[in-house]
């Protein structure tokens, strides 16, 4: 590699610190620039929507530990506005140019915003979303203010996690989806049925099959309804727009890769492609932002939105990196991401959406304790567990191998009664 | 509702792989006053405790029978 141009990371978060540490680790000792918009120092996500909504954890608090002595340049505060694969020259905002040898894009995603068009005209205050540090000490301090009613539109993970904070603070809460259950798309609504009873039990408003339509606002600007397809409306003060993330791709628009907000492409070494699907030399991506050949669902494309993958991911992005154009190994990682909600804790393994059935092995749904598997065609695909983490492992190594479904584990003979069609949503209509 | 509050330097960053964590709370033994378990199986954790904690903290890492705490002095760039 040569020496004066070195690597360039964007995006200085948990994939492209992982990956920095992974190149130094690896023995790569040129120079190395971190390049962040944000104008922090790389810091964990997952807590935002936990402890730090719930008041126990301060925003600034979750600053990532480096594990290695990075001997780093950063650049953070200054977003990454432009690539010249030609020249190998990255453009940041302030108008300098970054020559790289080898580039690792680690962009991740942002949260969807609520759409605004001519007709909606602007959006009133008090509407927030949830990705950043920024935004959890926006979010927190509207919920220590104390509103009247806090509606949440979507019933993911962060949508649920928010809602259990809510009501840990004793707020009143309202969350809205389109499905019959939260979580509908990643277990379907035969599992995320537990959920529903957690919402009840805590006290939430939920409201299953809810379209929510537009916002309005009061003299002073600031929220006070929500208007629902169905005709109806829900008052609210403080609104949490929960509807998932877009791959932070803008930024690429130009530079002649295959990529859109869905993620940036790559070939089963985390080699970005180029707009004919060839990998473009030198450039690699992990973390949320790629989009790479998923070996459980073969022929398909993924992103992961988890913390696990962005970790692999950067580590694998990096070993290739290194390595000689006859040596790049491909990336296979079983997806697992972890939630906790509810005083459930909350964890997955595999892909689970796209199972015809799903099965409950140990412990029971009423309960609220329980392990589940997913099957497709036959092969065990997933597994999720509802505190039961430690039944995981196991399970785990038997959807990496592909076995029948459902798994048989140890010699006992297990009599599964609870059992049927895990109830996933029609695919989003694109 | 009052806020966590900043309490002078606090130069410890930890971070738990709760994927792999297997909640047999271990750390909490070794470090209690830095990790917690909650309802079954929820590992609550200090990510940036106080520089006093360095030993505690180190314990716990060590206690960890899958390896899941990470964590350095803050002096690393
Ligand atoms: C609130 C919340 C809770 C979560 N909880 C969990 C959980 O419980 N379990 C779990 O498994 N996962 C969870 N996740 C997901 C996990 O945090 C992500 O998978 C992880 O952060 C991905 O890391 P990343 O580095 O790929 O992307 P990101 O963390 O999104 O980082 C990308 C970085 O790149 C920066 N960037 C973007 N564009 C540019 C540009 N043009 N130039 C320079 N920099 C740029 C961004 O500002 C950002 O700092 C959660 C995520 C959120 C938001
Ligand atoms: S010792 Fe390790 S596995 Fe056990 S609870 Fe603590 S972090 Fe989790």
């Amino acid at each position: 590699m040569s020496a004066d141009r070195g690597v360039v990371v964007v995006g200085a978060s948990l994939a492209g610190l992982r990956g920095a540490e992974a190149l130094r680790r690896g023995g790569y000792a040129g120079p190395l620039t971190l390049v962040g918009d944000e104008p922090y120092q790389p810091y964990d996500r997952p807590p935002l929507s936990k402890h730090v909504l719930a008041g126990e954890l301060r925003p600034d608090a979750t600053a990532l530990p480096h594990l290695v002595d990075l001997d780093a340049t950063w650049r953070l505060g200054q977003p990454a506005v432009g690539l010249d694969r030609a020249a190998r020259m990255l453009r940041l905002a302030d108008g300098s140019a970054l020559p790289y040898e080898k580039l690792l894009i680690a962009t991740g995603a942002r949260a969807r915003s609520w759409p605004v068009t001519e007709k909606t005209g602007p959006l009133p205050s008090g509407i927030h979303t949830l990705r950043s540090r920024d935004d959890a000490a926006a979010l927190r301090a509207a919920l220590a203010a104390g509103p009247k009613r806090v509606l949440i539109v979507g019933a993911g993970l962060i949508g649920c996690e928010a809602a259990s904070c809510c009501r840990d603070l004793g707020l009143a809460v309202t969350l809205a989806d389109p499905n019959p259950t939260p979580l509908a798309r990643i277990l379907g609504s035969r599992i995320g049925g537990v959920i529903v009873s957690c919402l009840d039990t805590a006290g939430v408003d939920f409201r299953p099959g809810t379209h929510v339509d537009a916002f309005e606002a009061d003299a002073a600007g600031r929220v006070c309804r929500a208007r629902l397809k169905q005709g109806a409306a829900i008052e609210t003060d403080c609104v949490i727009v929960a509807l998932g993330a877009t791959r932070d791709t803008g930024w690429l628009a130009e530079a002649g890769l295959m990529a859109d907000e869905g993620g940036l492409t790559c070939d089963v070494a985390c080699r970005a492609l180029d707009a004919d699907g060839q990998p473009a030399p030198g450039i690699y991506a992990a973390g949320d932002v790629a989009r790479t050949p998923n070996p459980l669902h073969v022929g398909r494309l993924a992103a992961f939105e988890h913390w696990g993958n962005a970790v692999a991911q950067a580590g694998h992005a990096a070993r290739n990196m290194l390595a000689a154009e006859d040596d790049q190994q491909e990336y296979r990682h079983l997806p697992a991401f972890w939630s906790s909600q509810f005083g459930i804790n909350i964890k997955g393994v595999g892909l689970a959406d796209g199972a015809d059935t799903v099965a409950v092995m140990q412990g029971s749904r009423a309960s609220r304790r329980f392990l589940a598997v997913y099957g497709r065609e036959g092969r065990t695909i997933a597994a999720i567990s509802f505190d039961q983490a430690r039944w995981l492992p196991a399970y785990a190594e038997r959807i990496e191998a592909g076995v029948a479904f459902p798994p048989i584990l140890g010699a006992t003979d297990q009599s599964i009664k609870d059992f049927g069609v895990p109830d996933f949503p029609q695919p989003r209509s694109r | 509702m009052t806020e966590p509050h900043e309490t002078g330097a606090r130069p410890l960053r930890v971070v738990v792989d709760l994927n792999r964590c297997q909640g047999y709370a271990q750390c909490c033994y070794a470090a209690p006053e830095q990790f917690e378990m909650r309802g079954h199986e929820i590992l609550f954790y200090d990510p940036t405790p106080p520089s006093e904690k360095q030993a505690e903290i180190a314990r716990a890492a060590q206690a960890c029978p899958v390896r899941a705490i990470s964590f350095d002095t803050g002096a690393k760039a």
